[in-house]
């Protein structure tokens, strides 16, 4: 493995981590927006607790995706910020719009319309920001990306037929939508499992479960659904994904992980489905890099021809490997303070007693 | 409005609306960690309770501040790609490192906020140092990539691309040194300040409150000694931007003509096209005295430059004089608290004074925007100094205006929710 390799590998690690801990606090916002039942409060007080001392945490993630993309492979990086301007841009307003809602309903008036207000505003930032960042993988995937960029070099196009193609050609076929929804299920699946695990007591628990056994027959409808839009619309990566030796077993793996967390969760083996249920995230994103290797972009950038200098691959390879060792454990008493197993119930929201 | 200008006026939107909370994290986890250091030195408890009002504000901040910088990464990309791929490379390596450090911040930020009754005592207040030791790392990498960009180093450049690349050099070139002193005891004056001049105001109605003196006597700690070296850095930083950027500095100086003793001029308005600067206060030699320790030293004029390579001379010269304005007023209001706790006079007594601190509270935030603004626009027309025009790098996506206009409404609700939440925070915390 090439050193450009290996930072791929580590964007690729960064972008799982970020589906699994950030994607899950995105989740989180779903179960808000569709809260019901006599323990909806319950609901969303659980939820808010479980995500306020880590959200931000977990969104560095993100942060670090896009640092280490644009240092190591530069032109790639360009590219793909001027294809899915519009898309990323919504994403961005989506970011900003959870991260603050959650906090000014944390920190703001106890009034119910006012909580109902940023509630509202959470939610819905909850479900459109990974629509916009799924869809946007399916963009690269398909090629959507590619040919907006052809299309931009061509240079015979007009400015008004550019901006419709890259406002809403790039990034809005069949399947770029289908990997959305993906990304939207996966989340919110992701996030149930989670609550499952964090709900302290069996009423609310049972609410979360039967959420996250429904949540998990869709998300398998479109892992099925997914690959058949590819092949009408991402022939090379249906292709790259179906056609190796290694095609087959990797998809009996994954629905291995996938089958597992669902007996998990049936039998109500909680830890194990918390475990089962981010492996099978990270098989799907796995896949995806597995299928587009060697291309960043497909017939556009390989990782070789993107990478930037070699010292700066290196020098951003011991970084990580410094920055690692502090970060890694950091994490972990992070998650132990608040993830523990027989961690006390977080008390509502402290912040809501003295106001 | 040209797609370049949307562009520009976004980018310096969303720098100028991201620096206040940047500044915010760097400041008040000292702040905060101070208190707390004070209720476990002291066992009075309305430490305590400062350090817990303070995180509540500090909660909502550090909140606006990680959504918004997260803007930042993804603008450089949507915004301008054309830099990024010429210098991201290069000037990638400091951008990574302040991903590390942002990541530390984060998860202790989290453990500080959220873990009183989950961790002792002793973690918490180590958590709340890791805070604010990874803000100012944060920021001293940030500040790291944007001295590059003014003092680009460690590269050749062929053909319009960089070669034999050396990003450790890049990161520690002139500019490195004297900007992120700068930025990073502007932080905790700003800061400091800021936190006394809020208390300041309630104490003007309530004087003997022991909660609000002990919150304006932390918040001066740190305020009044960092504003007080400031001049310092900032004649570190002048001799620096003489030397490497004269254009720059001429037109912070509206210094038009080539002058052995060249004046220092307070006030005035430059006119590019007069190619003077009317209705200054002239300090004989002064410039030449500040800018390179020597009354007689010749001080390039904009003259000496191209027309094509002047940045907007007359933001950048009012831009400058607001910032040295503002931080003098900051260092005589220093001055005068040092006075007072010399003798031992409780500061809270002097109604002038208090009157002092509350109109302080905003002076150092103004500062630095306008200290920004005269790094950033007088770096014009280049993104990279020298080397790439900012029309250059801008991206080929078209009709610019929208995001901008999209995301200055953002802004703008973001920060009106945000001031109207701290707003109630201290309201509540007044008697």
């Amino acid at each position: 493995m090439t050193p450009a390799v290996v930072v791929a590998v580590v964007i690729v690690i960064a972008l799982i981590a970020y589906a699994v801990t950030g994607g899950a606090d995105f989740g989180g916002g779903v179960w808000d927006a569709l809260a019901h039942g006599p323990r909806r409060r319950e609901q969303r007080a659980l939820i808010a607790s479980a995500l306020a001392p880590i959200w931000e945490a977990n969104h560095v993630w993100l942060i670090i995706v896009v640092v280490l993309l644009f240092t190591c492979f530069p032109r790639a990086f360009a590219d793909l910020f001027i294809a899915l301007h519009v898309p990323l841009s919504l994403m961005l307003v989506g970011i900003v719009l959870r991260g603050s809602s959650f906090i000014f309903r944390a920190y703001g008036s106890k009034r119910l319309a006012a909580q109902a207000r940023w509630s509202r505003l959470f939610a819905a930032a909850s479900i459109v920001t990974p629509l916009v960042l799924g869809a946007s993988i399916g963009a690269i995937a398909s090629g959507g990306v590619t040919r907006s960029l052809h299309l931009l070099d061509r240079g015979d196009s007009s400015a008004g037929e550019m901006m419709v193609q890259l406002a809403l050609r790039s990034w809005l076929s069949t399947f770029d939508l289908t990997v959305g929804l993906l990304t939207l299920a996966g989340f919110a699946w992701l996030a149930a499992v989670y609550l499952c695990v964090e709900a302290k007591d069996d009423a609310l628990r049972d609410d979360f479960r039967a959420r996250a056994l429904w949540t998990l027959a869709s998300l398998v409808a479109l892992m099925v659904l997914a690959p058949l839009a590819a092949r009408a619309q991402a022939e090379r990566l249906y292709h790259a994904l179906m056609d190796q030796w290694w095609s087959w077993p990797y998809v009996g793996i994954t629905a291995v992980a996938a089958a597992m967390s669902g007996w998990a969760l049936w039998s109500r083996r909680f830890q194990l489905a918390r475990l089962a249920a981010p492996a099978v995230v990270a098989l799907v994103l796995g896949g995806w890099a597995l299928a587009q290797y060697p291309y960043l972009i497909p017939n556009r950038w390989t990782i070789a021809d993107a990478a930037a200098p070699p010292i700066t691959i290196e020098l951003v390879l011991i970084a990580v490997a410094l920055g690692s060792i502090v970060l890694f454990p950091s994490l972990i008493y992070l998650m132990r303070i608040f993830k523990k197993e027989d961690a006390p119930g977080v008390p509502g929201n402290e912040l809501t007693t003295d106001d | 409005m040209s797609d370049v200008l949307a562009a520009r006026f976004q980018m310096a939107m969303s720098l100028a609306f991201h620096i206040i909370f940047a500044v915010v994290g760097i400041g008040m986890p000292v702040l905060m960690v101070i208190a707390e250091w004070r209720w476990r030195r002291t066992g009075d408890a309305t430490y305590l309770e400062l350090a817990k009002r303070w995180a509540k504000g500090a909660a909502v901040l550090f909140a606006v501040g990680a959504v918004s910088g997260t803007v930042l990464s993804f603008e450089l990309g949507l915004l301008w790609p054309g830099f990024m791929r010429y210098a991201g490379a290069i000037i990638g390596m400091p951008f990574s490192l302040e991903g590390f450090a942002f990541f530390t911040e984060a998860i202790f930020l989290g453990i500080y906020l959220y873990g009183w009754d989950k961790v002792s005592p002793r973690a918490h207040l180590a958590a709340g140092v890791m805070v604010a030791v990874s803000g100012a790392a944060s920021a001293l990498f940030v500040v790291m990539a944007n001295a590059w960009m003014n003092t680009p180093v460690g590269f050749r450049a062929i053909d319009g691309s960089l070669v034999d690349i050396d990003p450790i050099a890049a990161m520690l070139g002139p500019a490195s040194f004297p900007e992120a002193l700068h930025m990073i005891i502007a932080a905790y004056a700003a800061t400091g300040f800021a936190v006394a001049g809020i208390h300041a105001l309630v104490l003007l109605r309530t004087p003997g409150s022991a909660f609000h003196r002990a919150a304006l006597a932390i918040g001066l700690t740190m305020g009044v000694p960092a504003g007080l070296v400031q001049p310092l850095s900032g004649d570190i930083s002048a001799r620096y931007v003489a030397r490497w950027q004269p254009a720059k500095l001429a037109a912070m100086e509206g210094q038009f003509r080539t002058e052995r003793g060249a004046p220092l001029r307070l006030g005035g308005l430059p006119n590019e096209s007069a190619r003077n600067t009317p209705y200054a206060i002239e300090i004989p030699r002064g410039l030449s005295l500040l800018a390179y320790h020597d009354p007689r030293a010749e001080v390039k004029g904009l003259e000496a430059f191209p027309r094509s390579a002047w940045p907007p001379v007359a933001v950048v010269h009012i831009s400058f004089q607001v910032m040295v304005a503002l931080g003098g007023y900051l260092v005589l209001v220093g001055v005068w608290v040092m006075a007072r706790a010399i003798r031992r006079r409780p500061l809270a007594e002097s109604r002038w004074l208090m009157r002092a601190v509350t109109i302080a509270a905003p002076m150092g935030f103004i500062a630095i925007e306008a200290g920004w603004t005269v790094t950033e626009v007088g770096r014009q027309p280049w993104i990279v100094f020298g080397l790439v025009r900012t029309s250059d790098a801008v991206t080929p996506f078209t009709n610019l205006v929208v995001p901008f206009v999209a995301f200055t409404a953002l802004y703008f609700f973001l920060g009106v929710v945000t001031a109207w939440l701290l707003y109630r925070l201290v309201a509540k915390s007044a008697p």
